[in-house]
């Protein structure tokens, strides 16, 4: 079993640390192996910032995504570059507001969840930047590659101190979504 | 002991992490270092936790003072850390051959980025491997280790002060802005789970007057401690056994030079380490280090799925080179390919190696981008 996940958006919007903690969820609470890997440089400061999740349940060789299974994607930028690279059949979470321009045909291949997370954080977490912590709850139960349980605690060891409770209700949330869009409900 | 991480468990940190954990658990109590990217990371999490374990971690001016204050460090008797990246490597080849002059245990982490000089500082290369074994003048020798994994660089940051205390003698962690920045699994041992070793001190006054000579006939002689009541001079300058300056005998320089050179090369077979993986009845043969190892070793197992008989020689060691094994292998492997992260380094040793019982080809790729598995496919598939 090895499964990629691309994670791309802009600065700021905590994409480097959804992808630590999915990456410390697998590797140290489900006993998998994790690789977590991501762009630095310019890239890292405002301009388009990526991540990426190697997760294997044997030692991972090749430690990028050559084609990802899952996407997740938060900048209309993000996604005109990182969309072609997913697989066919593969899972793409959208982030709908930032991403005006889409690409039906593309999409066609795919599973597509698109929500406008930040305004779900903003209006129902109480704080936009839990973003990124809410995608990563609404990813955990979309694709079932992480339990609930591990990724909580996951967040718990890497989100500053202080903002445990906020953070907590953002991941709840985004299970919250997810279940509702597995049933077809979103 | 108090750790101040976890330990005996797993974690999921970035190979720099790693490897000032790894430090820390092999004993080293002082780190004096100058920031650069992408070994920062190092220097950030020494700077933390010496303290936490009545430790020393120090800013210097430069590279320079870096790897000058760990060998004063080391001669106190307290293992010794720096790490640097390519501009700060070339500042310490001067010192890093007092290290190999002086047989001062020491270890270099060099977080290799592309060069040369400043070039990209964010991004990985294997383009140091030559200077961190030739890197500074004169003849000599000295070990280099290259690990491909955030947990190779947590282990081999352990072997390599092993190896530094067992023969005296600056290692070198050669690793890169990939293996140090990406985040990883990794098992944190309990400490007593852990061999360490440490230097070899004088058993008497008569022996602590010897502290370069060969008096136990296993070409490492025991270091005494400063501070402990012995007169000891250390110099860059040819010595004899016991220290003392001799610049114009050639045979002393001769016996010293010779002794330095062959603790290593006498045991290679201690040092040395590789995995392989379906090299067996491998007709094309990989042989990569580092980060490219693994680019490598899903190309293998591509290629093996479309029927093409391929394997994979990892080297963890870079320096002592096993050319015999090179010349094992290039007798049954039709092609030998080396993929490496610069325009030929390993390669050239690698021919060398061969000694002309098949062809060597090099798979190079430079500008930060780590070879894709399909980049050495493709290099492969064109020579079929």
């Amino acid at each position: 079993m090895r499964k990629e996940v691309l994670i791309g958006g802009f600065g700021g919007q905590g994409v480097i640390l959804a992808s630590v903690i999915l990456g410390r969820a697998i590797a140290v609470y489900e006993g998998l192996y994790a690789v977590q890997t991501q762009a630095y440089g310019p890239e890292s400061r405002g301009g388009a910032s990526r991540s990426e999740v190697v997760i294997s349940d044997e030692p991972i060789d090749y430690p990028k995504a050559l084609a990802p299974d899952y996407a997740i994607l938060l900048s209309q930028e993000a996604y005109n570059k990182y969309l072609p690279l997913v697989k066919e059949g593969g899972i793409i979470i959208l982030e709908k507001d930032l991403i005006p321009h889409r690409n039906s045909e593309l999409e066609k291949k795919l599973k597509v969840y698109a929500l406008p997370f930040t305004e779900i954080a903003e209006e129902e977490v109480g704080l936009s930047l839990t973003m990124n912590i809410l995608v990563l709850g609404f990813f955990a139960k979309v694709s079932g590659i992480v339990s609930e349980e591990s990724i909580k605690k996951a967040v718990l060891d890497s989100v500053p101190r202080g903002t445990e409770a906020i953070n907590t209700r953002a991941l709840e949330k985004g299970f919250e979504l997810g279940e509702k869009a597995l049933k077809g409900q979103i | 002991m108090k750790y101040p991480f976890p330990v005996g468990t797993n974690d999921f940190i970035q190979g720099d992490e790693a490897i000032a954990r790894a430090a820390i658990l092999a004993g080293c109590r002082f780190y004096a270092g100058y920031p650069i990217t992408p070994a920062s990371e190092i220097f950030e999490a020494m700077s933390l936790y010496m303290p936490l374990v009545d430790g020393v971690s120090i800013q210097m001016e430069d590279e320079i003072a870096s790897i000058a204050a760990i060998i004063g460090a080391s001669w106190t008797g307290v293992k010794a850390m720096t790490a640097t990246s390519g501009p700060g490597f070339s500042l310490m080849m001067e010192n890093l051959g007092y290290a190999i002059m002086t047989e001062t245990p020491i270890v270099i982490v060099d977080v290799q980025r592309s060069g040369p000089s400043t070039g990209q500082p964010t991004l990985a290369a294997q383009g140091d491997v030559m200077q961190a074994i030739w890197g500074t003048h004169g003849d000599h020798s000295l070990i280099v280790l290259s690990p491909a994994t955030v947990q190779e660089a947590f282990d081999m940051t352990i072997k390599a002060f092993n190896l530094a205390e067992k023969y005296r003698t600056p290692v070198v962690l050669l690793t890169d802005a990939e293996v140090g920045h990406m985040r990883e699994k990794v098992n944190i041992p309990n400490p007593d789970e852990i061999e360490l070793l440490y230097r070899k001190l004088p058993q008497s006054d008569e022996e602590a007057k010897f502290p370069f000579g060969d008096i136990h006939g296993d070409l490492i002689p025991p270091m005494p401690i400063f501070g402990k009541g012995y007169r000891t001079y250390v110099t860059g300058l040819t010595h004899d056994e016991r220290g003392k300056p001799k610049t114009v005998e050639s045979e002393i320089h001769e016996k010293l030079i010779k002794r330095i050179v062959a603790k290593i090369e006498n045991n290679k077979k201690d040092i040395i380490e590789y995995e392989t993986y379906d090299l067996d009845d491998a007709e094309i043969v990989i042989i990569s280090y580092g980060i490219v190892a693994r680019s490598a070793e899903r190309a293998v197992k591509i290629l093996r799925k479309e029927g093409i008989k391929a394997g994979l020689l990892k080297l963890n060691v870079l320096w002592p080179f096993d050319f015999e094994l090179i010349e094992e292998i290039a007798e049954q492997a039709k092609k030998i390919y080396v993929a490496e992260m610069n325009l030929g380094q390993v390669y050239h040793m690698v021919k060398e190696g061969a000694n002309g019982k098949t062809e060597v080809e090099l798979i190079s790729k430079i500008g930060g981008e780590i070879h894709t598995p399909y980049d050495i496919i493709g290099e492969i598939k064109r020579g079929l």
